[in-house]
């Protein structure tokens, strides 16, 4: 045995070196605007909203007084941005939404060659956040009703609406003829075909409670009534298209119900059955993934890996990471040094031969600050699908911060935090402000880089909605942003010229006309890449419905195409570096 | 009396229970039932096992080497079982409950005076890995599903604990200041008294009443003195609130994330050195 001045020597010495390691490896990552570390990642991302046409800026909305103390916190969403094609003249547009009453929202029509202009008043869908009607928080397209141009369902909290395209670049708003006039305080929505009849089906999720009209408060207690497993959020309604322009209810008969204050949901078949599922991202409650049952019902399946982690789930973005022929999921969440790391989820999906989700996020993938929307996409063109996530929720005071005053009411039992009034007024306090947004390239088997220095992306706007689409028809993914109380952003993104490209514009005929649930997987250089068209991903969030694939050195050996009806097409050695538009074979 | 058997020997409740298997007993109960109803453990066992491990290992190793032979594991249980429950790290990093637990079981066997260690191993641990780590770990600091049985079953159990052990005076006492302190803070900071109470109603603060504050070997003697103690460390933590409302603090510093944690962490070593400096040397 070692003398004992030595062998306490030795102990504290091991001590001291316990605490370095903590010191060294603790360190903070990320936050602020993260400077170019030299490396290259085949792509450079630019800001050139102003230079293309795009002027918009958010406003918040302005709620009932009763909130006063805490009202950037829950005025702090609406700032939503989607991809379309509202012209059909096969040029991405943009819809981006304002959320204070008297502010308009914006539908940038592309001009043909990525520059754009606000068309939106003389379309009819300006003027929609009106006193008495609500404010928008966030839009989905897709063509509903068949005609072959793209409708807009409009969620809100109020009442939503239903703009139907009359095909000479107007809208017409037939929520109420079609039956989701519902006030609602909705913050997401898809189109999804789930019974798989040709028509598209509408899943609009609830946030508050819709009995609350945010502006006219009969009470404060309209809050969260826990953090982890909340319940008392708004109902969420799945509505089946008629065919006639009408919808009809069937919550309750497909039993796609939640209350747990769902934020986000996205559609697709994840368990390979060729029917769509629904998986939910829901605040201050676990995911939740519903099961489509032959187009009759659907079940919420329970032990396939998403209760044991309850978190607050901000969005869903759907994405073959692997490149596996399999639809991955990335659920963001909340983190904070020193406060909380609740960690986004990067869910490796085996629902179909094993019956289970498994999250294997780590690092950057799980922190990245207070995350809202993120998408899958391949920005390099590599042939991987990467990750773009924005961030930060309110940016005010440099110096104060509310995570101290907000962490009184979020470990506190009982009603406490259910009650608006008891929590610490935040003043001018920021919480979580000026992230830095998170580019996160797909290095393989499951391993991602931030290059967001290195690439361009270093605002720290108050990021809620992003949303991809090649707007100039160059092979590349450009990057759309919403800020909360912030400018609309356009990232043009360059892309290294040696490195390929394809996209699939596809038309349901038996299917629905927008495709909405298609599935193409790509086979090229041996390996095999899926894709889904999603009508709603991210958060408050839509995607261009054209899918964009990376090829790198590649060359693309075959594509198939697996419709919504069931159908399956191939198409051999399809023409890279084009559109590839494929219309569903009638028999 | 060897350096390892002070660290180790049993303060004798009532009846001659080591109070440390009420307390090791409650924890496990805590765990069993969190993870059962609310998963507090998150998605993988693997932080924990590493967490209870490394404490258990240290332990044995340290004992070994001071005094040999086979330590008891009561205290190495809680401090692992705590570590766990309480470390809150960056998606998927394990390392910090490895070296949290280590610390923990370490400082019992550096930070000595007269034969005593001066602080609740697992306090000053996550302290210091909020101090110097905070970049990569938070501390729990939500509800565990805030569902009222589940707490009414950790504040009996826990109350009658505490009561077996002899130390119920500490948990009132505290609860009381504590309770003083956020009455009198809303007539500074004018914050809603809901929202000065709400903290103690916590998982955090559960883990803080039942287990640390309490710790049989890093308290007081006396029971006034005992109930002072803690008095002192609610008005520290209450000063800690203050720093932080009024922002004099800057934002994100790690006392704001725990200010119980790190009132006892000051208070609870400076009068437990004032007693043993009192009595003469053995």
């Amino acid at each position: 045995m070692p003398p004992p001045l030595l062998l306490r020597a030795a102990v504290t010495a091991s001590f001291v070196a316990l605490i370095g390691y903590a010191w060294w490896a603790g360190r903070a990552t990320g936050g602020g605007a993260p400077a170019p570390d030299g490396r290259e990642f085949g792509f450079q991302l630019r800001e050139c909203s102003k230079e293309r046409g795009i002027d918009f800026v958010h406003h918040a909305p302005r709620l009932d007084e009763k909130l006063a103390n805490i009202m950037p916190h829950v005025a702090g969403m609406g700032a939503a941005v989607s991809v379309c094609d509202f012209d059909g003249d096969g040029w991405a547009d943009l819809y981006a939404t304002n959320s204070d009453f008297g502010h308009a929202n914006a539908l940038y029509r592309n001009r043909g060659d990525g520059t754009f202009e606000d068309v939106a008043a003389s379309a009819g869908v300006a003027d929609v956040n009106v006193e008495g009607r609500g404010v928008s928080m966030g839009s989905i397209w897709a063509d509903f009703d068949g005609d072959g141009d793209q409708d807009c369902f409009l969620y809100k909290w109020g009442l939503p609406q239903l703009f139907r395209n009359e095909g000479n670049g107007t809208f017409q708003d037939v929520a109420k003829e079609a039956g989701v006039a519902r006030w609602m305080n909705s913050n997401g929505a898809c189109w999804i075909d789930y019974d798989r009849d040709g028509r598209l089906d509408l899943y609009v999720t609830g946030y508050f409670r819709e009995e609350i009209d945010l502006w006219h408060l009969q009470t404060t207690m309209i809050m969260q009534a826990s953090f982890e497993f909340a319940r008392n959020g708004g109902h969420n309604y799945l509505y089946r298209n008629l065919g006639d322009g009408r919808f009809e209810d069937v919550t309750e008969r497909t039993g796609t119900d939640s209350t747990r204050w769902t934020l986000a949901v996205a559609a697709a078949d994840l368990n390979g059955d060729g029917w769509q599922d629904l998986y939910l991202a829901n605040d201050y409650g676990p995911e939740e993934y519903f099961e489509n049952q032959g187009g009759e019902r659907f079940v919420r399946r329970e032990g396939v890996g998403l209760e044991e982690s309850s978190k607050s789930g901000m969005s869903v973005a759907l994405g073959d990471f692997e490149n596996v022929g399999r639809l991955g999921v990335y659920v963001t969440n909340i983190s904070k040094s020193g406060y909380l790391f609740q960690g986004n989820n990067l869910r490796i999906n085996r629902l179909a031969d094993r019956g289970w989700l498994q999250n294997v996020a780590e690092g950057t993938v799980a922190d990245c600050g207070w995350a809202w929307g993120a998408q899958f996409g391949d920005l390099d063109n590599d042939g991987r699908q990467d990750l773009y996530v924005v961030n930060g929720f309110v940016s005010a005071s440099q110096d104060r911060d509310y995570w101290y005053g907000m962490s009184k009411i979020a470990g506190a039992a009982g009603e406490l935090a259910e009650d608006a009034r008891q929590w610490p007024p935040m003043e001018d306090r920021s919480l979580s402000g000026y992230e830095c947004s998170r580019v996160l390239v797909n290095q393989g088997h499951g391993r991602f880089v931030d290059a967001a220095g290195s690439v361009g992306a270093n605002d720290l706007f108050d990021g809620r909605a992003v949303a991809f689409a090649d707007f100039r028809h160059c092979g590349a993914l450009d990057v759309a942003i919403a800020n909360q109380k912030g400018p609309l952003l356009l990232y043009a993104n360059e892309v290294a010229a040696d490195r390929g490209w394809i996209a699939f514009a596809l038309a349901g005929t038996r299917s629905n006309r927008s495709a909405v649930g298609a599935t193409v997987t790509l086979h090229a250089g041996g390996a095999r890449q899926s894709q889904t068209v999603l009508a709603g991903s991210g958060f408050c969030a839509q995607n261009d419905l054209v899918l964009h694939f990376g090829l790198g050195s590649a060359r693309p050996e075959k594509a198939v195409v697996r419709w919504p009806s069931g159908v399956e097409q191939t198409v051999e050695s399809p023409r890279e570096r084009g559109i590839v538009r494929l219309e569903e074979p009638r028999e | 009396m060897s350096l390892a058997a002070a660290t180790t020997s049993a303060p004798v409740a009532r009846r001659g229970i080591d109070p440390r298997w009420l307390s090791s007993s409650f924890l496990t109960l805590i765990l069993v039932i969190g993870q059962w109803r609310f998963q507090i453990l998150g998605d993988s066992y693997l932080p924990w096992l590493v967490a209870l491990s490394s404490a258990l290992l240290t332990e044995i190793v340290l004992h070994r080497l001071h005094a040999g032979g086979f330590p008891n594991l009561l205290s190495a249980y809680i401090s692992g079982n705590s570590v766990g429950i309480l470390l809150k790290p960056s998606g998927g990093l394990i390392w910090p409950f490895a070296v949290c637990a280590a610390i923990a079981i370490t400082s019992k066997y550096v930070l000595r005076y007269r034969k005593r260690h001066l602080w609740n191993p697992t306090n000053f641990s996550v302290c210091v890995m909020l101090l110097v780590a905070s970049g990569q770990v938070s501390m729990l600091s939500h509800q565990w599903g805030n569902d009222p049985w589940m707490v009414a079953v950790i504040w009996s159990v826990g109350l009658l604990t505490v009561y077996r052990a002899k130390v119920l005076q500490i948990t009132l006492g505290y609860l009381v200041s504590f309770a003083f302190f956020a009455w009198l803070r809303t007539f500074v900071n004018h914050h809603p008294l809901g929202a000065e109470l709400g903290p103690v109603t916590g998982p955090m603060y559960q883990l803080f009443m039942f287990f640390m504050v309490t710790d049989p070997r890093t308290i007081v003697r006396g029971k006034a003195k005992q109930v002072g103690v803690v008095f002192v460390v609610a008005l520290a933590e209450c000063v800690i609130r203050l720093l932080c409302d009024f922002d004099v603090l800057p934002a994100g510093n790690p006392l704001c994330a725990a200010p119980p944690m790190f009132a006892l962490f000051v208070v609870g070593p400076i009068f437990l050195y004032a007693q043993l400096a009192r009595e003469p040397a053995r």
